[in-house]
């Protein structure tokens, strides 16, 4: 902090304060008599074991799908990594709800790959799976741009040290890739939990809306909004514990 | 939900109080004049109609429009949101605007809207009544938290079924969208929205809707920049044209 | 013969003639650019021939039709960055090519041990790599290279990352573990070249000007480089019986059996010239002085002459000033050209 010029401070206050700001008067209507009763409600205790279900498996579904993206996009000189690299970033400013259309176009009853499941009886649309699928389409893009830039920062000698100390492709991926880069892919994936925990245009536009099979957490809030607002604002408090207590957990386990 | 620029209505609004307008004093003639009117989604193509109307007859003045569920927009006002007018889907959210006193005069109900049972072109899943919507099809309804959504409840038990939807939308626009898109082989909306989706929707009635008719009230919103204004914008909706206006989009009388 | 490297990167206008028998030890020297670094990155793998091939005990490792991985290889090469897993122990990096080998953890664990006494690192065991010095790192380095028991051992300028003070100890460590293994290394140090090679191929513009045993390549150099490296004064001329006769008319002493009339090299120590008067020596201007220990060396164009520090302060020795170099025949070692 001593290197940092003085004048730094100001607009870096602005910037905490104007992130906290709402989130404290957010917290500050939250009806903390009624709190206990709206917390435990059927409604809001389905909406938030589901959005948990869902964002965790969101998470391990970019994990696996994300890592060997990353890998792929930080060694390749091929002409068309450029390209490949910006349509996996495409759903980082695509409008949620964009996405969840693009779903249905794709996994939709009369999607292009829907329809062939629908011949096989098999439904995606209007399921939990649409919510996992919704969830890894706009959370993906945070564990590849997290992972894909330190893996080219670690650039490859030591993975040509490994090679030549005999070491497989395989196993230098598994013993000196992946643990070089562990900080980022946690961080990576604590982003992508995160916002598959947030998210609610594809999740409403490409599952539907559902108690116990596809009403998240945000659904159900945006939701309780027509009705009852105060269960809105108390469940809105609990989504943003949630992702503290979540990313506090990560930094603590990168720092030990 | 469709609006023009909500920065542009702050923006206009804080114009005209730097202009020196408290509340209630008439803008010189040649000053262009914004009126706010905030209305419920499914009332966007009648309104719009009726506010170019509005602007013909009015010289130098231009209408706004805030068109959005019902609830987001009462919430809204009562956050401080310069409305001139609002027309709600249904009493229960004019009631939160009366509740909390912003109305500036009684709200008037000035139509009524049916629900129809939609479906994809070509029916594809043989939907002849409402009890067959109980049957093995995808059947999307408004969650009960909204107007239709209560409707739908309503005409539920006065038909003694139970419906098991795979999805319970948060606006009827939503649900009209999945049943255009195949993606629902049945949805319960407005006859409005039936008659706005045209050829991609097939509608069918059911007796049971007239249980479930939703009452739409229109008024001018309290501490308003233009109160006259409003009034004479409410008494277009109520007179004889609006009405009209209002039926050729599916509306039922008031 | 142990590795037969013939082969060509056109691109990089480099084109290799080497062999190393099993169980030698080959210094490779050589201007920067001159191709050593892609001599190895060509043995190792990281680098596919234009043309030609590369062999090892008889395999072939790469060729037009063939090509082995460099995991594959039994190739193990160390740079001057030891580049240790910075996420393993010092321990667990020398387990490191075991485990990779196969061998189960606890029969890894001894012989990594076993390993790091025998380069007396025992007591670094536990330690993490950020916590180890250059030289500490290096000689871990060398201990996991060893643990992996190459069938080649590339080594590429180990210590010049090294405090000089650290250097010997290495290199007399290095001497001990290459006896016997066959390896290549790569040197800008005379001291490398002699001391822990039989051999030494010399590299300039791509290509192998010189190779032989290490004594010999540095007792007769056959390029400039090599005479450089090696310290020496280098001409060349014709031989033509009974002296050295350069191209500009001047002319050395010399003893020799060559055949009168024969182009032929010579080469002797700085610390042999004389400086002379004007008429008796080969004409040279002085272009630096630097000292060298006790003595100053002065450099001309072309050759150097050593003299006592009394002696170059007697004669206002100056950069610009004109000298006169001779040398006795018996300091002048004559070859063939």
């Amino acid at each position: 902090m001593r290197t940092l010029p003085r004048w730094i401070l100001l607009p870096a206050g602005l910037g905490a304060l104007f992130v906290v700001l709402p989130l404290v008067a957010m917290a500050a209507r939250v009806e903390w008599g009624e709190f206990g009763a709206l917390l435990t409600s059927e409604s809001s205790l389905s909406a938030l074991r589901l959005s948990l279900q869902t964002s965790l498996t969101s998470a391990a579904a970019c994990v696996l799908l994300g890592v060997p993206l990353a890998l792929v996009l930080a060694r390749s000189d091929a002409r068309g990594t450029g390209l490949l690299r910006a349509l996996v970033l495409i759903p980082l400013v695509l409008p949620p709800v964009v996405g969840g259309i693009a779903l249905l176009y794709a996994f939709g009853r009369q999607g292009l790959l829907g329809r062939h499941l629908e011949v096989l009886g098999l439904q995606i649309a209007f399921s939990t799976t649409a919510v996992v699928l919704a969830q890894t389409f706009v959370a993906l893009p945070f564990l590849v741009l997290s992972l894909e830039g330190a893996l080219r920062t670690a650039g490859t000698r030591y993975e040509q040290a490994a090679a030549s100390l005999g070491a497989r492709p395989s196993r230098v991926l598994t013993h000196v890739t992946l643990p070089l880069v562990l900080p980022a892919l946690l961080s990576g994936t604590v982003l992508s939990f995160a916002r598959a925990l947030g998210e609610f245009g594809a999740t409403i536009t490409f599952a539907g809306s559902l108690q116990g099979t596809t009403r998240t957490l945000p659904l159900e809030i945006y939701l309780q909004r027509e009705s009852d607002p105060e269960a809105a604002v108390a469940l809105s408090f609990v989504l943003m514990l949630v992702a503290i207590a979540v990313i506090l957990l990560a930094h603590r386990r990168r720092v030990a | 939900m469709r609006r023009l620029s909500r920065v542009t209505a702050a923006a206009a609004a804080g114009a005209m109080l730097l202009a020196g307008c408290g509340g209630g004093t008439e803008d010189p003639a040649d000053d262009p004049v914004t009126l706010q009117v905030f209305a419920a989604a499914s009332l966007q193509e009648p309104f719009e109609e009726l506010g170019e109307q509005f602007e013909a007859e009015h010289e130098d003045v231009t209408v706004e429009f805030s068109f959005a569920g019902s609830s987001t927009l009462v919430e809204q006002i009562l956050q401080g949101a310069p409305a001139d007018v609002f027309a709600s889907a249904d009493t229960k959210n004019m009631d939160k605007l009366t509740e909390a006193g912003l109305e500036a005069a009684d709200p008037v109900d000035f139509t009524t809207n049916t629900l129809m049972i939609a479906v994809p072109a070509g029916n594809p899943a043989g939907v002849t009544d409402l009890a067959s919507l109980t049957g093995a099809l995808n059947l999307v309804v408004c969650a009960p938290e909204v107007p239709c959504g209560a409707a739908t409840a309503t005409v539920e038990e006065a038909a003694g079924l139970e419906f098991a939807p795979v999805s319970e939308e948060q606006s009827v626009t939503d649900v009209l969208n999945k049943v255009t898109s195949g993606e629902a082989d049945a949805g319960l909306v407005y006859v409005t929205d039936v008659a706005k989706a045209g050829d991609e929707v097939e509608g069918i009635e059911f007796p049971e809707a007239q249980e479930a008719v939703n009452t739409y009230p229109i008024t001018t919103v309290d501490d308003s920049a233009e109160p006259e204004l409003g009034q004479e914008f409410v008494d277009l909706v109520t007179a004889e044209q609006g009405q009209e206006t209002l039926a050729g989009y599916g509306f039922g009388g008031a | 013969m142990s590795l037969v490297l013939r082969a060509a990167v056109a691109e990089r206008e480099v084109e290799l003639d080497l062999e190393v028998a099993d169980g030698e030890t080959l210094a490779l020297v050589g201007p920067n650019g001159a191709g050593k670094s892609t001599a190895l990155s060509l043995i190792a793998g990281t680098l596919r021939p234009s043309s030609g091939s590369v062999s090892l005990d008889g395999r072939v490792l790469a060729d037009a039709r063939t090509w082995v991985p460099p995991h594959d290889r039994r190739i193990t090469t160390l740079s001057p960055d030891p580049v240790l897993f910075p996420h393993l122990g010092v321990l667990g990096n020398v387990m490191f090519p075991l485990r990779a080998q196969g061998v189960p953890r606890r029969d890894a664990r001894r012989r990594a041990e076993e390993h790091l006494a025998e380069l007396g690192l025992s007591a670094l065991a536990d330690r993490r790599p950020a916590q180890l010095s250059g030289g500490q790192a290096q000689r871990v380095a060398i201990a996991r290279a060893l643990a992996a028991d190459p069938r080649l051992l590339l080594l590429d300028e180990p210590m010049a990352a090294l405090d000089i003070d650290v250097a010997p100890a290495l290199r007399e460590q290095l001497c001990r573990f290459l006896a016997g293994r066959t390896a290549i290394i790569v040197t800008h140090d005379v001291l490398d070249a002699l001391a822990l090679a039989d051999r030494v191929a010399v590299l300039e513009q791509g290509r192998v000007v010189d190779s032989g045993a290490s004594a010999e390549v540095l007792s007769r150099p056959r390029s400039a480089f090599a005479a450089r490296l090696a310290g020496l004064n280098l001409v060349h001329g014709r031989w033509d019986g009974r002296r050295i006769v350069l191209e500009d008319g001047g002319s050395l002493p010399a003893a020799s059996d060559l055949t009168p009339d024969t182009a032929a090299l010579a080469a002797f120590r700085p610390s042999a010239v004389r400086l002379v008067e004007p008429g008796q020596g080969l004409p040279r201007t002085v272009r630096s002085l630097t000292p060298h220990g006790d003595l100053v060396r002065v450099r001309t164009e072309d050759l150097a002459a050593d003299l006592s520090l009394q002696d170059a302060a007697a004669r206002h020795l100056a950069p610009g000033t004109e000298v006169h170099l001779a040398v006795d025949a018996v300091d002048v070692t004559t070859y063939l050209a």
